[in-house]
């Protein structure tokens, strides 16, 4: 972060004022980069960043791309992202990133203005009950009502983004107490009078779950952004109990990229558009190791057919994620380092030989899965053949590893989301950016200037749909302000084509509202943006319009028209168990079979 | 989460929290989100500076769903302690009533005090044509006592809800 070093103390005179002890416990919070909006009620903080050159201020378009922006810094870093926001309509603005984070648990601090204390609950202009509306949307929220605990919130608000679960938490600042003297204090150095999420894995369930998995013929390693979360350490942990058990591992979405794409022993993603191997071995597993991920709906389709046949271990930081949607035999409370570290040492204390020869077997089943070659899609390469949205990906990540540059990829929602899952294979954590819980349209791209910020020299990527970028496109303003080379590589399917692709599984192909009508002429679009614009229509074009957009020194979007109808595959149909994915077009069936139940799910 | 579960059970949660604002609508605001049920609810400060309170929530369902509860609770950053009384053994619980019967016939009347004796009621007003009733028991005890002041001119319940604690030495 070479561009942002701190470069002048802020004067820590007696009598500052609220807006300068703020910055100055989001300095001592180690912030060195704001994402944020003025208004009325926040002035007084931007008239005090303005007398200072600590901390950054990135001022974006839109509250949501601000939080969206934070929540990539904070992804692709390992930090707490920061927010600043006016009272009512940019408290408002800003829900929608803050649920996306609570639900993706991504460590932020939303800074939210209000209105003086004495005009709360009266109606004043510009006021809205953000602690009301945000209570629900946050892991936690103050408001602060009197000096004397500004400094000591603002450091309570980070150590409880940070810690444990980590996630969004709101601080509503009334403009009085922004004006008016306040004391600073340091941060705390006791513990947290309630807030202490237990760390260190019990050893009496770590044993039981080594003995569990010393037996096990047809284990699976299923981890989740948990082990994101919990650090480097928690993936180098990982790669090493993985190795050392020969288990196969697969991952969700938020997990890509703690265990390495590209070795054998991994399985791709799991779940809804998962690999069939990656399904078949959670099916049919005698034990399964969840580590950091949540039983969550996408992932194991219909609970009633979940991995009917196995013990299931689940190391987790937050209780609650435990035995809420599947009961589990072992359950692990605990850092996701810690606890993986725990299980290596005791797996080598263990005397007891592990199931050798039902592993081997248990390969050869899974190899008899992986020929299945789930994933596959044919691209023509005839003259003018339509590009398949997957081999775009494909080579999108062909080229781009030729390049050897660091890279971060960022998503928007959709059947492009879910191909960069498929087919951008990640090698190193924290370098995989998308909105899983929340599924938001609009992500992608503030998402990826937040990690430009943070990583000034690398390569960041937004894959993203025609219908998702419109969301924030707003956003090209930012990049072109802070000369941020984002590229955002549109799959130009001309629609909506996630809805599109529900609508012809599940209604009868009444494409209702789904056609991308009206686009702009995205290669302008750009360059009114300042960025530049590119587009490929056919295969010929492909290669040459990646290599164009990676070397280029500017914001490019590139407008990649893709097959149309293209459908996403694997896909387990919602209300159908593991092994009972469609794998393809050509699928007998397709989702005829789909009950009623199941249409009632998203 | 149906009542056919076998598993589904009432519980009678004690939950300690900071008395900070906010506090007791985030923990409403966790059992509505969720879809839980609250069959009761009373909070009050429990200490002598006014820092903490105890909220004592009676709710139902699956096991599983008692568990999520709990763990739910624990999460919420001012809770300090979260305690299933009615998992960890003989516990009290009880709640307050006043009751208000309008009668107007003597017979009535006299049968309206004659249960609220066996009741231990207590009469804390009457007019000619009416009485207050206070009463503390447990839920099905004020339950039962409201269902036999029906048919006597019952016209008015207010309830204050669950205050609950272990027996014996155990503090929660
Ligand atoms: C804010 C928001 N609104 C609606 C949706 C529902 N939704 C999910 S995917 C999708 C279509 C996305 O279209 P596009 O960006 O073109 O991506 P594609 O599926 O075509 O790759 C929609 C509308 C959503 N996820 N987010
Ligand atoms: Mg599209």
């Amino acid at each position: 972060m070479s561009t942002i070093a701190p470069t002048a103390e802020l004067p820590a005179t007696a009598a500052q004022s609220g807006a300068e002890v703020l910055l100055r416990a989001l300095k001592d919070q180690g912030v060195e980069v704001i994402f944020g909006y003025p208004g009325g009620a926040v002035l007084p903080i931007y008239d005090a960043i303005f007398q200072q050159n600590a901390i950054r201020h990135v001022l974006v378009r839109h509250e949501q791309a601000a939080v969206h922006a934070a929540e990539g810094y904070a992804r692709s870093t390992g930090r707490v992202g920061c927010v600043l926001v006016t009272s009512g309509p940019g408290a408002t603005n800003a829900v929608t990133g803050l649920v996306d984070a609570l639900m993706d648990s991504i460590p932020i601090v939303c800074l939210t203005g209000q209105v003086p204390t004495h005009l709360i609950g009266n109606d004043a202009f510009q006021e809205a009950d953000t602690t009301g509306i945000t209570r629900p949307a946050t892991k936690h929220n103050y408001l602060v009502k009197r000096a004397e605990d500004l400094a000591r919130v603002v450091h309570e608000a980070f150590y409880v983004a940070r810690t444990g679960r980590p996630g969004p938490v709101v601080i509503d600042l009334p403009k009085d107490i922004l004006i008016g003297k306040a004391p600073y204090v340091s941060p705390a150095a006791t513990p947290h009078r309630s807030y202490r999420p237990q760390t260190e894995p019990d050893s009496a369930q770590i044993g039981r779950a080594i003995a569990l998995l010393k037996g096990a013929k047809r284990p699976v390693i299923y981890t989740g952004g948990g082990v994101i979360n919990a650090g480097d350490a928690a993936s180098a942990a990982l790669r090493r109990f993985v190795r050392m058990t020969g288990f196969p591992c697969t991952s969700t979405l938020m997990g890509l990229g703690a265990y390495p794409s590209n070795d054998p022993q991994f399985l791709g993603m799991l779940g809804m558009h998962g690999t069939y191997e990656a399904n078949m071995v959670m099916h049919g597993c005698d034990v399964m190791l969840n580590v950091g991920a949540r039983f969550d709906d996408r992932v194991t389709g219909k609970l009633s057919l979940f991995s009917p046949g196995s013990k299931k271990i689940h190391i987790d930081i937050d209780p609650s994620s435990i035995n809420k949607n599947v009961p589990v035999e072992v359950p692990i409370i605990g850092d996701a380092a810690r606890a993986l570290e725990a299980l290596i040492a005791a797996w080598e204390a263990d005397s007891a030989k592990p199931e050798r020869t039902a592993l081997a077997e248990w390969w050869r089943q899974i190899d008899t899965w992986r020929a299945k070659d789930s994933l596959r899609y044919r691209q023509s390469m005839d003259n003018g053949a339509v590009i398949k949205p997957q081999y775009a990906i494909q080579r999108l990540y062909e080229i781009t590893r030729e390049l050897g540059r660091e890279t971060f990829i960022s998503t928007e929602v959709g059947q492009h989301q879910m191909w960069a899952a498929q087919f951008f294979r990640f090698d190193e954590p924290n370098r995989w950016m998308t909105s899983g819980g929340l599924g938001t349209m609009g992500y992608g791209l503030p998402a990826a200037m937040g990690v430009q910020i943070a990583h000034p020299d690398a390569l960041c990527i937004d894959i993203a749909g025609e219908a998702s970028i419109l969301m924030n496109i707003q956003e090209m303003s930012t990049l072109a302000q802070y000369r941020l080379p984002v590229k955002v590589f549109i799959l130009n399917n001309q629609y909506m084509g996630m809805v599109r692709q529900w609508q012809e599984l599940l209604h009868g192909g009444r494409y209702s509202e789904s056609y991308s009508e009206a686009l702009p002429d995205f290669v302008k679009l750009a360059e009114s943006f300042h960025a530049e614009g590119m587009r490929a229509t056919s295969v010929d074009d492909l290669d040459g319009v990646i290599r164009a957009m990676l070397a280029s020194p500017k914001a490019v979007i590139a407008d990649i028209f893709v097959d149309q109808k293209e459908n996403c595959f694997p896909m387990i149909p919602s209300g159908a168990g593991h092994n009972d994915m469609i794998l393809g077009p050509e699928h007998e069936g397709g989702a005829t079979g789909v009950s009623d139940d199941g249409l009632a799910l998203v | 989460m149906t009542a056919a579960d076998p598993t589904y059970t009432s519980a009678t949660i004690s939950v300690l929290v900071d008395n900070e604002a906010g506090v007791l609508a985030r923990v409403i605001g966790l059992f509505s989100g969720r879809g839980y049920n609250i069959d009761s609810l009373t909070v009050a400060p429990v200490d002598d500076s006014g820092q903490r309170s105890r909220i004592n929530v009676v709710t139902s369902g699956t096991q599983m769903v008692i568990e999520q509860i709990k763990a739910q609770l624990d999460r919420l950053v001012p809770v300090h302690r979260v305690s299933d009384l009615t998992q960890l053994g003989p516990h009290i619980a009880r709640e307050m009533a006043l009751i208000k019967v309008i009668a107007t016939t003597a017979d009535k009347r006299a049968e309206a005090l004659r249960l609220s004796d066996a009741f231990r009621a207590r009469v804390i007003d009457a007019t000619v044509e009416s009485f207050v009733f206070e009463m503390t028991g447990s839920t099905a005890k004020l339950d039962a006592f409201v269902e036999l002041m029906r048919p006597l001119g019952l016209a008015e319940v207010s309830r204050t809800g669950v205050a609950a604690m272990a027996r014996g030495t155990r503090v929660i």
